[in-house]
């Protein structure tokens, strides 16, 4: 089971030969993530990418000798067909459920590499291993339960709200320290079930640290348990010494990280706020509401408003991924564009649940990705647009964040819809978004609000358009 | 500390700089797809888990083994198949301009 890629001075022709084939997948690992970052040859990198775990998979079965091919056959096809059926019959908007089971997956893969490992050797490891043993173990299993409560979270099987323990920072802190505690037991004694008790205690440990992380902070999470699904890899990569696993995990714990980043970054937080907060736990109260007028629109006077604008921007939330009203939205903006009516989309970085949730949604309605605009190009529009038409988004559109210094999201990068002539909220009621915090925007003179469900007030206005 | 490690050790950290500066700027169109192709290579994870499988000894060793196999080859197909699908839909489509 040598192959490293810096191989000492006796190894085979067969290892070098391994080696250097699993060097080429990890070259075309490197190639796919690259392509991955561009529109025009994402697909073709993802092909790469997949080609190179095909080299790994097949130079692995040619070469290890392999005593239990009714074990690996039976694990590829189950697990072939399984991931198969989930990846062609998921729901573009169920998809930040299905990323999260597909980093479960990867998480438990690797902390059962290293338990077999331990099977395999009686947990006798020199240190080093010993160590990359219980980290494969705590990593991989962390990420495992993790991602399953993130996929309860997002499939709605457990409440999206913040779910706060009493003395929960406590309790995983001292349920670090006893994995850590245990890992030296483990590793001093060469003692398979203290082992074991690592990967209990990571278990718990992904669900209390995933349980009070709130439905919009998903986003964040899902790419942090990425990230850790790729670490998890490189650990097992350590344990059996396999450079192809060490490449690849490393690789995607890297970009998964720089996702993580990117994604705090557009809420104006830490990870760690975002991680240990219980942001959106409480609210906060209406300090501001009192009974301030808010013009209610019906879908006639939207209508009106689109047919004669110029420019219109809509701006999606996670509403209307619950809603499904991606399909309604795109028939409108065929409409409007058919009457001479300029139409594009603002994507706030974190609308949704999970990096590029909205843009994966308009996709699927057959919206050209040249009409999807980010923040830094959306915001120099807003003043010269007629129409803002904002479909489920409420905290990245508060004006708040820009404005109220003593607002929780004080400084979280907005889209500036309120300096459009006129905005539209298509909203079920005035009640607070994630962040449990009115929003004054609402109560604009430039604004109206047309309560209904996101998919049938798109198709109410599409009938009223008829009539102007 | 053996050789091999050191070696590893070194890839490791090469690798994930390589994985910073591939990443670093990838507009926000494509990262629900990223993620999961980047998901689906971390499934590379399948190799340690047919090696295991592959020469495991005894009926524990197996169940290990088999529970591995599947779960990683859940990842990698399922992840590299919904990643398609997704930029199928990315393709260019003939709308305005």
């Amino acid at each position: 089971m040598t192959s490293s890629l810096l191989l000492a001075q006796t190894s085979s022709t067969k290892d070098t030969l391994t080696a250097l084939l699993y060097l080429a997948a990890a070259v075309l690992f490197i190639f796919g993530l690259k392509q991955l970052s561009s529109p025009r040859t994402a697909r073709r990198g993802n092909m790469l990418a997949s080609g190179g775990m095909l080299i790994a998979i097949v130079v692995t079965i040619i070469v290890t000798d392999i005593a239990n091919w009714g074990t690996v056959i039976a694990g590829l096809v189950v697990g072939g067909v399984v991931g198969a059926l989930l990846a062609l019959r998921v729901k573009m908007t169920a998809m930040p459920e299905l990323v999260a089971a597909f980093n479960g997956f990867g998480g438990v893969a690797s902390a059962l590499v290293a338990l077999a490992e331990i099977e395999r050797t009686n947990s006798i490891f020199a240190v080093e291993t010993g160590i990359v043993v219980a980290l494969s173990l705590a990593i991989g299993s962390i990420t495992f339960s993790g991602s399953f409560v993130a996929f309860g979270k997002l499939n709605g099987s457990l409440p999206g709200r913040p779910i706060l323990l009493p003395a929960g920072k406590t309790i995983n802190a001292l349920l670090a320290l006893a994995a850590v505690g245990f890992s030296v037991w483990a590793i001093a004694a060469e003692e398979a079930l203290a082992y074991w008790i690592v990967v209990a205690i990571a278990l718990v440990l992904g669900v209390l640290a995933v349980i009070p992380i709130g439905g919009a902070d998903m986003p964040v999470v899902i790419s942090l348990l990425n990230s850790f699904s790729g670490v998890a890899a490189a650990m097992a990569g350590f344990v059996i010494s396999n450079s192809a696993l060490i490449i690849g995990g490393a690789l995607v714990g890297a970009a998964g990280m720089i996702l993580t980043l990117q994604m705090a970054e557009a809420m104006n937080r830490t990870i760690a706020n975002v991680l240990f907060s219980g942001f959106g736990a409480v609210t906060t109260g209406p300090a501001t509401t009192g009974d301030k007028p808010v013009k209610s629109a019906t879908p006639d006077d939207v209508a009106i408003a689109l047919a004669y604008a110029e420019n219109v921007i809509v701006v999606p939330g996670y509403g209307l991924a619950v809603a499904q009203a991606q399909h309604a939205v795109r028939d409108l903006a065929t409409i409007l564009e058919e009457k001479g009516v300029n139409v594009n989309y603002a994507i706030h970085p974190v609308a949704g649940r999970m990096p590029g949730h909205m843009n994966v949604l308009l996709a699927e309605a057959d919206v050209p990705y040249d009409q999807l605009l980010d923040l830094d190009q959306s915001n120099p529009k807003f003043g010269q647009t007629d129409v803002v038409l904002v479909i489920g988004a409420n905290d990245v559109v508060n004006p708040s964040a820009r404005e109220d210094e003593t607002s929780v999201i004080y400084g979280m990068p907005i889209l500036d819809v309120d300096y459009a002539t006129t905005v539209v909220v298509i909203k079920r009621s005035l009640s607070p978004g994630f962040a449990g915090i009115d929003n004054p925007l609402f109560y604009l003179d430039n604004t109206m609000m047309l309560f209904s469900d996101g998919k049938a007030a798109v198709e109410s206005v599409i009938a009223a358009m008829a009539n102007v | 500390m053996s050789a091999a490690f050191v070696s590893g050790i070194v890839v490791f950290v090469l690798a994930a700089f390589v994985g910073l500066e591939v990443i670093s700027k990838v507009p926000p169109t494509l990262h629900t797809p990223l993620m999961s192709g980047a998901n689906a290579i971390s499934g590379i994870t399948i190799v340690g888990a047919v090696i295991a499988a592959g020469v495991g000894e005894g009926t524990f060793a197996a169940v290990l083994g088999f529970l591995a196999v599947t779960a990683a080859t859940i990842n990698v197909v399922g992840g590299f198949l919904v990643t398609d699908r997704m930029l199928e839909m990315f393709k260019k489509k003939p709308g305005r301009g």
